[in-house]
């Protein structure tokens, strides 16, 4: 195949670019595909399963065969397709699928050995008696079957959504779509007209046919100018319309700047992803040229005849020297006519039917054309590039070029995604668009209109006269026997005609069933090209008629979508928002190391030099029973509880009582679900008669805020009682150690710190300088301790003084670390603890259990919840003196350490400073009566067990002596 | 999907979160009955049509609504406030 340029075209901005190291150069606003056609390039790949050599074979997004790597700099975007990628200067594009180069790939061999790999054979051999095999294997074939190469770096290019609201969504803006857009434009309706390729008009850019009085290509120009005259439209070109949802709810990508050069594209974003919300939608996204099956008709050369004109329409790009047509309808003479009208000459016309319509006979009359009637093409000779075709009667047809058409698939996979059964019409030999449940209306070629008379009528543009129209007189001929070469029915899938009737043979005869056997249609091109002829093979085979075999089928996305625009600006730090605190800024300026605790960043320790994670913690945890530490809790949710029923809202709520408690104190409260399972826990402070402060788990806070609201008002709407959330409006610290009293004592004013004046429980207003706090004597670490907490815009301050003021007890500031070690010696449950699936009772907070009624009492009773073979919370301390690997199974015996029944498992565990020993807590199967009994603690995955000893959860000051000072 | 809430007009779905079927009604607070509370918390028809469902409007006002979905479609016919829906059934 040796391509060329029609002279004509050569006053073009010239563009250099890159393919395979090699440098071409091409026109401003050509493909790859238009520009290495040009430049003579013949093969572009190599197939996915026989590395066999590709060329192009379509000029748009159905194209199976010439999908590129574009290199960015370190970064490759695999699957990228040269008929729609616009080049730039400096373009970088490889081929892939081939291995060293697509010149010379190793695995070409795999098309000698093509008997054995048929559909199925990978499975079939490699997964031998057991799955391991196929482990083994898989790696291998996956790395000689790659579809391109994925980037190993990050994506540097920047993408945004956006959200789009109109009354009139047009998708395609071919004929039909501009004359719909046109005629919805007048009626004053905001109109979006959407469409995957640069430039709008579809099949009548370049075209010479006339309509009204001037050639296609001048009238769509035209119209295109007056549709931007329309403030009310919005012209979306580069834009696919991927998906459509429930709603009349559409998503598409806007390439932005995929088309520009790096430096052009600079600062800009890459493409944007829409959502697009429409009253109305009016579908005109055409139809898509499909071949005929003949022996090796995946030879680099053999092209769909539309692809043919386009090329020489839209690019002035002539594919090749020698052009045969090979056609089962009339659509192609309209193509040749194109030709004609360039002085393109065409060798020969292949014609499968035995007489011509006058369109045809006239165009024949016109160029002068070599008709071979009742003829087939039925095997293309060639490597690398095409060299001839041999019809069925034997004689052999040089050429370099052979156009192919066997009719045309409405594209109908936006209707078919939202769940309208095709229809197979019989005078197309295709499948037109089901009866629609949404409000929308398809027009022009995708539902089977292709003449261009009745596209823009069916847009509104009735009157406008339209000369020289072929019908499509298609003869259903679409596979033609042939004793020599391979028939593939998909080519991105190297699915051949053989694999269908295999698939027959073997009892996969549904369309689904034939669809996973032989993976037909499920390469990234959905089959575009391929589903309905594979209905016919498969049709023949099974002697049914096409509409009992059954239909094609269509999933979002019509096009691959890039993970990036997808994701837009939301990924790393920006998945979502970071929860920061007041004091976070401190922190970081006194070496703390930041973790995240879902969307809140907190301190996890403060390092001194040379310290690790570990010394860090175990020095913090130290300080707070030694003397006095301080650790931010403001993630802790918090809830206002507002109402005269609020006291009796609680009581329903919690576990425990509620109705006493005092004003000025809080208490400890459990929560369940209402299936009974432990859902959160924490302490709620009285403040005023009706006024309450919940504060729940830091994970937990927005689900205890929605089930609060929904008890509210769904359940209860009788109760006097508004909940709101107030995490954001408080800072909040504690202070705990022997010393944290004196260090309040001296920081603090108008409040009495003393024992009896300030009892534990305790709630109370003070002063911190011009701060007011509140101030809570609660214990998580069980010394004797304080929360202090204000105004969120104080916490800095807050935070500050009260450091300043603890100098004299040197005060240790501690992160989640340490946090998680005082507990865990307490045995004070927390996130890990609380999974979901444990009850009161199994984390050992019977007491709390009340005797009134409270969400999930009725279910808590039921006979799984109270067996006794539960997990049951314990302590576990290691009898090697080893760190406890949390999530670490818990067996009986060490012969079972990799092979045994588990009897529970390791939630939380530290090392105990206090203790000076390692420890955990875990969950374990009847624990309360295992007190005392070594076990193992065993992680297969790092090989790693050891023996711990059961023994109480409460591993330190178990009668609580500390906190009650 | 778009939720016309009573209270802050036709919004998109991704403010809103599911929140389980309507039509369950909770048995008393004070009923102790085990299998009267598993139907109302585990039992569930998964019916073919028009369906009323709770949604939570989680990022706007924060009222539970009760929309009636088709959930062939995914068609809306109706949203009410769930107090509303008191209010009338108390008259």
């Amino acid at each position: 195949m040796s391509g060329y340029r029609l002279t004509s075209d050569t006053g073009a901005t010239p563009v250099s670019f890159k393919f395979n190291g090699k440098t071409y150069q091409g026109v401003q606003g050509d493909t790859l595909a238009s520009a290495l056609l040009a430049n003579g390039v013949t093969l572009v790949g190599r197939s996915f399963k026989y590395h066999r050599p590709r060329g192009i074979f379509s000029a748009g997004s159905e194209e199976p065969n010439a999908a590129v790597n574009v290199v960015r700099g370190d970064e490759l975007e695999p699957n990228t397709l040269a008929t729609t990628l616009e080049i730039y200067n400096g373009l970088e594009a490889k081929s892939q699928n081939c291995w060293p180069s697509v010149d010379f790939d190793v695995n070409a061999i795999n098309s000698l050995l093509s008997p054995i790999f048929v559909a199925g054979f990978y499975y079939k051999t490699f997964m031998g008696t057991s799955n391991k095999h196929w482990m083994f294997f898989e790696k291998h074939i996956r790395k000689a079957a790659g579809m391109g190469e994925a980037s190993v770096t990050a994506d540097s290019s920047r993408y945004e959504k956006q959200n789009v609201f109109c009354d009139v969504l047009i998708v395609g803006a071919g004929p039909a779509g501009i004359s719909a857009a046109l005629t919805q434009a007048a009626t004053g309706a905001r109109v979006v007209l959407a469409d995957e390729n640069a430039q709008m008009g579809g099949a009548l850019i370049g075209s010479t046919q006339e309509i009204a009085g001037q050639d296609g290509d001048g009238w769509v120009r035209e119209q295109l100018e007056k549709l931007k005259t329309f403030d009310n439209v919005k012209l979306l070109p580069r834009t696919t319309v991927y998906g459509y949802y429930d709603n009349n709810t559409f998503g598409a990508v806007e390439r932005v700047s995929d088309h520009l050069t790096t430096s052009e594209a600079k600062g800009k974003i890459r493409q944007r992803h829409l959502v697009l919300k429409s009253k109305k939608v009016i579908l005109a996204t055409g139809a898509l040229e499909r071949p005929i099956l003949f022996g090796d008709n995946d030879r680099p050369g053999v092209m769909l005849a539309s692809a043919v004109g386009k090329y020489v329409k839209r690019y002035g790009v002539v594919p090749g020297r020698e052009i045969v047509m090979f056609t089962n309808n009339d659509s192609i003479y309209q193509e040749i006519a194109e030709l004609g009208a360039r002085n393109v000459p065409i060798k020969a016309v292949v014609d499968l039917r035995d007489t011509l319509s006058d369109y045809a006979a006239a165009v024949k009359e016109k160029y002068n054309l070599r008709i071979y009637h009742n003829a087939a093409v039925v095997r293309a000779v060639g490597g690398k590039a095409l060299k001839s075709v041999i019809l069925n009667n034997g004689e052999t047809l040089t050429c370099d070029v052979l156009g192919v058409s066997g009719g045309w698939t409405p594209t109908i996979h936006l209707q078919s995604q939202q769940g309208d059964k095709p229809v197979y019409d019989e005078t197309i030999c295709s499948f037109l668009p089901g009866m629609g449940h949404q409000d929308y209306v398809s027009i022009g070629a995708c539902k089977g209109s292709f003449d261009l008379s009745a596209c823009l009528s069916e847009g509104g543009l009735a009157e406008v006269r339209v000369e020289d129209e072929p019908s499509l007189n298609i003869l259903p001929v679409f596979d033609i026997e042939t004793t020599k070469g391979k028939k593939f029915v998909d080519l991105q899938h190297d699915v051949k005609t053989s694999d269908i009737k295999l698939a027959k043979q073997e009892g996969f005869l549904s369309v689904e069933h034939l669809k996973r056997y032989t993976t037909l249609g499920m390469a990234n091109d959905q089959g575009k090209t391929a589903n309905v002829n594979a209905l016919v093979v498969m049709s023949k085979e099974r002697q049914l008629p096409i509409t009992e075999v059954g239909t094609t089928r269509f999933r979002p996305p019509y096009a691959p979508v890039s993970i990036g625009a997808l994701s837009g600006g939301e990924y790393g730090e920006h998945f979502r928002p970071t929860r920061r605190t007041p004091m976070h800024e401190w922190h970081l300026d006194h070496g703390a190391e930041m973790i995240n605790a879902g969307a809140w960043v907190r301190p996890r320790v403060y390092k001194k030099a040379g310290e690790t994670v570990t010394d860090a913690y175990i020095r913090e945890a130290a300080a707070v029973r030694e003397s006095v530490g301080m650790v931010d809790v403001t993630s802790l949710g918090k809830i206002e509880v507002i109402g005269p029923d609020a006291p009796e809202f609680l009581n329903r709520v919690y576990t425990n009582a509620w109705l006493k408690l005092p004003v000025g104190k809080a208490r400890y409260g459990v929560m369940l679900r209402e299936d009974g399972h432990v859902f959160d826990d924490g302490t709620t402070w009285r403040l005023e008669e009706n006024r309450f402060l919940m504060t729940t788990t830091t994970a937990n806070a927005a689900n205890v805020l929605t089930h609060l609201e929904f008890l509210l008002d769904v359940i209860w709407p009788e109760l006097k009682v508004k909940v709101v959330s107030v995490t954001e409006q408080w800072a909040g610290l504690a202070i705990a150690g022997p010393n944290s009293r004196a260090v309040l004592a001296k920081a603090l004013h108008d409040v009495d710190m003393s024992n009896e004046a300030f009892p534990f429980m305790a709630v109370q207003d003070a002063k911190l300088g011009d701060i007011p706090v509140k101030v809570a004597r609660l214990s998580f670490s069980g010394e004797l301790a304080y929360e202090v907490w204000c105004p969120s815009h104080y916490g800095y301050a807050m935070w500050d003084q009260l450091y300043q003021a603890g100098q004299d007890f040197n005060i240790t500031p501690y992160g989640t670390e340490a946090l998680g070690t005082l507990r865990i010696e307490k045995g004070h449950i927390s996130g890990p603890e609380l999974d979901g699936r444990t009850t009161v009772d199994d984390l050992d907070l019977g007491w709390a259990w009340g005797k009134k009624d409270f969400v999930g009492k009725p279910l808590a009773g039921r006979d799984g919840m109270v067996d006794e073979d539960r997990l049951k919370l314990v302590g576990l301390v290691s009898k090697e003196e080893k760190a406890i690997r949390p999530g670490s199974q818990i067996v009986l015996s060490n012969a079972e350490t990799t092979l045994g029944v588990s009897q529970g498992h390791v939630t939380s565990t530290t090392y105990s400073p206090a203790l000076g020993k390692y420890i955990a807590l875990a969950l374990v199967k009847n624990g309360r009566n295992k007190i005392g009994e070594t076990v193992y603690a065993t992680y297969p995955l790092k090989n790693e067990s050891q023996a711990v000893e059961i023994v109480k959860p409460h591993f330190f000051d178990p009668d609580g002596s500390r906190m009650h000072v | 999907m778009q939720i016309d809430c009573p209270f802050c007009g036709k919004r998109d779905q991704s403010e809103f979160t599911y929140s389980g079927d309507a039509t369950k009604k909770r048995p008393d607070h004070n009923d102790q009955d085990p299998q009267a509370w598993f139907d109302y918390v585990y039992q569930r028809d998964n019916p073919k049509g028009a369906h009323q469902e709770y949604w939570h409007h989680t990022s706007g006002c924060r009222q539970f609504l009760v929309v009636e979905r088709n959930t062939m479609t995914h068609k809306i016919s109706s949203v009410q406030a769930v107090g509303d829906l008191n209010k009338g059934s108390a008259e």
